[in-house]
């Protein structure tokens, strides 16, 4: 019974990794489709977000199955606990590659807005979080889920600084005004698809250590 | 003015001076920060706050236990509050029901038994000389695995521990009977027939019944040594409910091997492993995030 729930566990983490991969792959062709301008791309993007919506259905039956017939405890039951509620968070980064993609295509046949090399690395900084915080699922790394949240902050930080950039640029050139705020809506997007990789950053926390490091200025106190 | 309405009336309504021009951002109230919930209100309460203030009534103080040169129990420490239930969880051998029989002094009838350590109920050293072991049992109540009903009346068998003590009035046994009854959730079933023979119940009313013999005698403390295990689904639901309830009044050790049951009705549970205690801690940190990694293996059903 222990092996063979053991096995169920370990494919529950594989399909959780296939989800992430094919999540990944979207943040890429998601940066891609913005950086090379490519419609194709930002069209693969929505073609993949259908697989991801099927692995939400699938890992949640899954869970909710391991759940009634396995009734696990401890450690387990944070793997699968915090597995519910970082299936959610995957589908909606897709989502937001999605909304990214459908900007983009908007914005392609048009001039560019000169960013430097700011939203790239927004892009760049947003896909390394979320590798990242699914690594350190992987290699059960608490660190690395730390160092994740903790670098929200510089994406934070980036996002307001295109942001501004954006608005001055609107200022000086009412004609950008429709596509700045496109990309505003660009960089809204990779801001809070950084913000859901640290949402799974702090679920890895949860499995790993059993804490709950959401809303530290709540203080909530720990179970001794 | 409305007709109807009176001046008094109009009156004793509170009036706000009307602001000359249009209300500014001034007349707002200054933003302050939300009022702070009280901790517990976020908490689905599965631990009562009660049970965290609980006075211990049973101390278990460096116990070691022999049986002939094979020692069972080690450096056993463990304190018991009064109201709460504590799970005695581990594999088969680990140490929890020799505890368990320590706590009534049941191991006096094993000879080659030896005791080292002190357990204590309330101020009182159980193996001090001089206790009355009949006494003792008097205050610890004991549920066995298998029930074990007394070939006699439904009657009899919860008025036993009474009518050894030598109480004849019909009045207090009647009353003891019917009390413990009630509290056990047989009486409903069984007020009609309580002179048929107590051999006659299902196996769920018949472990109902002991646990009503058992409450008879107004014990302090209710032991139970797996007391479901030959029970199904339906019965050990209603032996769990009674648990909970009987919790309000006595102070309870359960030895279960069933995860979920531990989980389910006790408040604290404590992990035995070949004669040690491992971990003990609120069953509802224990059974999500336990110290110990044997604790995480054991309840995660990976060794034992």
């Amino acid at each position: 019974m222990a092996r063979h729930f053991e096995n169920e566990l370990r494919d529950l983490k594989f399909s959780l990794l296939a989800m992430a991969g094919q999540v990944e792959e979207m943040i890429s062709l998601t940066r891609e489709c913005l950086l090379e301008r490519s419609n194709a791309k930002a069209e693969t993007v929505s073609q993949l977000d259908k697989n991801v919506d099927e692995f939400e259905l699938r890992l949640d039956q899954a869970c909710i199955d391991l759940l009634a017939l396995r009734a696990p405890f401890a450690s387990d039951l944070r793997l699968i606990a915090s597995t519910l509620k970082i299936v959610p968070e995957l589908e909606r980064i897709g989502d937001h590659c999605c909304n990214i993609a459908r900007r983009a295509v908007t914005l392609n046949p048009q001039p560019p807005i000169d960013l430097g090399d700011l939203l790239h690395r927004l892009g760049g900084e947003t896909h390394s979080m979320v590798r990242r915080a699914v690594d350190a699922f992987i290699n059960g790394d608490g660190d690395a889920a730390r160092t994740v949240i903790h670098d929200d902050e510089s994406v934070n930080a980036l996002y307001l600084q295109i942001f501004k950039d954006l608005l001055r640029g609107m200022l000086a050139d009412p004609l950008t005004i429709e596509r700045s705020t496109h990309l505003i809506i660009v960089i809204k997007n990779w801001e809070r698809i950084a913000d859901q990789a640290t949402n799974i950053a702090e679920e890895v926390l949860f499995i790993l250590e059993g804490v709950n490091v959401k809303h530290p200025h709540l203080q909530y106190p720990p179970r001794t | 003015m409305a007709p109807g309405v009176s001046m008094t009336e109009l009156d004793s309504v509170p009036t706000v001076p009307e602001p000359a021009g249009i209300p500014g951002p001034a007349r707002e109230a200054p933003l302050s920060a939300p009022p702070a919930l009280p901790p517990r209100q976020l908490d689905i309460p599965l631990t009562e706050p009660s049970v965290l203030s609980a006075e211990p009534i049973l101390h278990v103080e460096g116990v070691n236990l022999w049986y002939g040169e094979k020692q069972a129990l080690f450096d056993i420490n463990l304190e018991v509050a009064k109201h709460t239930v504590m799970a005695l969880i581990g594999p088969s051998g680990c140490g929890k029901s020799t505890l368990l029989r320590c706590i009534n002094r049941m191991n006096d009838l094993i000879g080659s038994v030896r005791i080292e350590g002190k357990i204590k109920v309330g101020d009182e050293d159980i193996f001090a000389p001089g206790v009355d072991v009949i006494e003792l049992r008097k205050r610890m109540g004991m549920v066995f695995q298998k029930s074990n009903p007394f070939p006699k009346s439904i009657y009899e068998n919860v008025a036993y521990g009474l009518r050894i003590q030598g109480i004849r009035e019909r009045a207090v046994l009647d009353e003891a009977v019917e009390r413990s009854l009630i509290a056990s959730g047989l009486w409903e079933e069984v007020k009609d027939r309580l002179n048929e023979s107590g051999l006659g119940l299902s196996g769920g009313q018949q472990q109902r019944l002991c646990i009503a013999r058992a409450l008879a005698i107004k014990p302090e403390v209710l032991l139970m040594d797996e007391p479901c295990s030959a029970l199904d689904p339906l019965a050990t639901s209603r032996i769990e409910e009674l648990i909970f309830e009987l919790k309000r009044e006595f102070t309870i050790v359960i030895v279960t091997h069933n995860m979920q049951q531990a989980a389910r009705v006790s408040d604290f549970t404590a992990f035995f492993w070949m004669g040690k205690l491992i971990e003990v801690g609120l069953t509802e940190k224990l059974f999500t995030n336990p110290r110990v990694r044997m604790t995480e293996d054991y309840i995660s059903g990976r060794f034992g």
